[in-house]
């Protein structure tokens, strides 16, 4: 079966200030500044030679920190951002070799709502489907549909300059839905949405995707990511870390728990000791501070405690997490996905 | 090509433009409207103007509404949709090559301009009081005119729009639009120049300069104007140059 989304060693690397559609990848330009005369030059890399892909009808995440990459891909592979090298498909398609082809397979909603401000509500929806050809009473529909489904009925005909964050977020997944796409890109669909809200959209992505579609969203959310994705990638610095189920993922981290423990003094003898301990299967030392993989949390940290006093040192802080994409994220790159 | 995605591009800008239209309307004929009256009338019935200038005002107030109005009419929504809100993403997500979004953006210009020009001429007619001696007797030559000033007008906005962020928009005015609008003979004929023979040929690189003197030579042959066949020459090369740098600069502003 053809790969829904295939990307091949896609390269982005931006020259700053980074342009107009940068923006859209919601990538902030950063960077060493060049030499003397050109200090205002920088380059980024965006994308290290990334490549994924994913099979027709799954839920896919892009689940990584802030600038690692994920708006760039999407904006690459929605026809918005011109890959430095690599190639980029979706259902088949080469995107920048058939954009056209490839725009009309796709629905995308970015990071920030960017409704026709010029337009009600209502509007949006019908000019959106007119953009695809479909035809006038099928848009007033379907419109009236989404509309419904989204709660925005009762605000359907106002001008959307008016409109709340989570109203502006609800239209744009609507509008990204008018031409019903085979491939939905989401790029951090929940940021800035209310509990309820953020649920709601859960139940309409997977409500979507049960009609065979394809789902490609991107979050830094591992709550998210978990809920709704049958496959994540992490991505950092511009390239896939990971891949697979969220239960894959989640068991491929050694022990599964994380025990992160902070003691008054660094110590090798203290970490070549809690290496010793049972179910300890790796220990990573920074310092004062130790994360230690472990496949039992609590039990394990009075055993700490005593290796610690052994080395003559004293356990300050001490917090134990369950086996998660955070912990996963944090064996790979040594940094929460937060940071 | 998707005709479809480009006409329903252009239904939504006029259903845009029919809903700002009073706005519209105030801010690019009324002040050609009171120029017309002031210099036009007040002037000349005070003895401080003579008759004849009626005759020159018509055609340069109509140029200088149809550049403002195809340059406001696209330079003006590109700059906000380019900005941070982004509205334009939705027509570039469209199933159409984007440089055809901008070709559409261009013709809605057009449309305006002319429109615009329609309503003007006869409106400084009647200001100036009926009695100016206008002529559509080549009615050929003076569609292509119109038509060339308005593509003008309309590429000059796209290339504008995609150049100028919405800080600048004030040094739009006073830095470009200003000065084209003062050395561009639409209050006076290119000839009435002769004087200061450096700003003559200075003022050649103003787009406005052939806009006024062909629809002064098309509707008041009369008086005095630049050759017809090199103005149609050089709006006509104007328009390509326009054309092709505002598609690019269009292009590079859409994609990253």
């Amino acid at each position: 079966m053809t790969a829904s989304i295939r990307t091949r060693d896609l390269r982005k690397v931006y020259d700053s200030p980074a342009p107009f559609a940068a923006g859209i990848a919601g990538y902030s330009p950063m960077g060493t500044p060049g030499p003397k005369g050109k200090a205002k030059k920088s380059e980024v890399i965006a994308l290290d030679g990334l490549s994924l892909d994913i099979e027709p009808g799954v839920i896919f995440g892009l689940l990584g920190p802030n600038g690692a990459g994920k708006s760039t891909t999407v904006g690459i592979l929605t026809t918005r951002v011109r890959p430095t090298s690599g190639d980029a498909q979706v259902c088949g398609i080469d995107v920048w070799k058939e954009q056209v082809r490839a725009k009309r397979l796709i629905g995308v909603v970015q990071q920030r709502p960017n409704l026709d401000f010029s337009l009600t509500a209502r509007e949006i929806l019908s000019f959106h489907a007119a953009y695809f050809g479909i035809g006038s009473a099928e848009r007033a529909k379907h419109a009236a549909e989404l509309l419904e489904r989204f709660q925005l009925s009762s605000r359907a005909d106002e001008l959307v300059r008016g409109f709340s964050g989570g109203m502006m977020q609800r239209l744009s997944i609507a509008r990204a839905m008018m031409h019903n796409p085979q491939v939905l890109f989401l790029d951090e669909p929940s940021t800035g949405l209310d509990p309820q809200t953020r649920l709601l959209l859960w139940e309409i992505i997977r409500e979507y995707n049960k009609s065979g579609k394809t789902v490609l969203l991107t979050t830094h959310n591992m709550e998210e990511a978990d809920a709704l994705c049958s496959r994540i990638a992490i991505v950092d610095h511009g390239k896939t870390i990971a891949l697979g189920s969220p239960t894959e993922l989640k068991q491929s981290i050694p022990g599964g728990y994380l025990i992160r423990a902070r003691f008054s003094g660094a110590s090798e003898t203290l970490a070549a000791k809690l290496r010793q301990l049972p179910g300890v299967s790796e220990v990573n030392a920074d310092g004062g501070g130790i994360d230690i993989y472990a496949s039992r949390g609590g039990p394990l940290v009075g055993a700490v405690v005593e290796a610690a006093s052994g080395a003559g040192l004293d356990l300050l802080d001490v917090h134990i997490s369950e086996p998660s994409l955070e912990n996963l994220f944090l064996h790979h790159t040594g940094r929460s996905l937060r940071q | 090509m998707n005709w479809k995605a480009f006409l329903a591009m252009l239904s939504r800008d006029a259903h845009v433009a029919r809903r700002n239209f009073v706005p519209m309307v105030m801010q690019t004929m009324l002040q050609p409207m009171l120029f017309t009256f002031v210099f036009g009338r007040v002037l000349v019935s005070g003895g401080m103007m003579t008759q004849s200038y009626q005759d020159l005002l018509i055609p340069g107030v109509m140029a200088i509404t149809m550049l403002m109005t195809g340059v406001m009419g696209v330079a003006m929504p590109l700059i906000a949709e380019f900005q941070f809100s982004r509205e334009i993403e939705d027509r570039l997500l469209a199933p159409m090559a984007i440089e055809w979004l901008a070709v559409e953006k261009i013709l809605g210009g057009m449309i305006q301009a002319l429109a615009a020009g329609a309503v003007v001429a006869p409106a400084a007619w009647l200001v100036l009081g009926r009695g100016t001696a206008v002529s559509f007797s080549n009615v050929a030559q003076f569609a292509c005119i119109a038509i060339l000033v308005a593509m003008m007008s309309s590429a000059g906005g796209l290339l504008l729009g995609c150049s100028v962020g919405q800080t600048q928009i004030g040094l739009l005015f006073s830095m470009v639009l200003a000065p084209m609008i003062m050395f561009g003979c639409a209050y006076y004929p290119w000839s009435a120049l002769a004087a200061f023979p450096v700003v003559q040929k200075l003022v050649l690189i103003n787009p406005l300069v052939y806009a006024s003197e062909g629809l002064r030579g098309t509707m008041t042959p009369h008086v005095p104007h630049m050759d017809l066949a090199l103005v149609i020459g050089v709006l006509a090369v104007m328009n390509i140059a326009l054309i092709a740098l505002g598609l690019n600069r269009f292009v590079k502003k859409a994609v990253g």
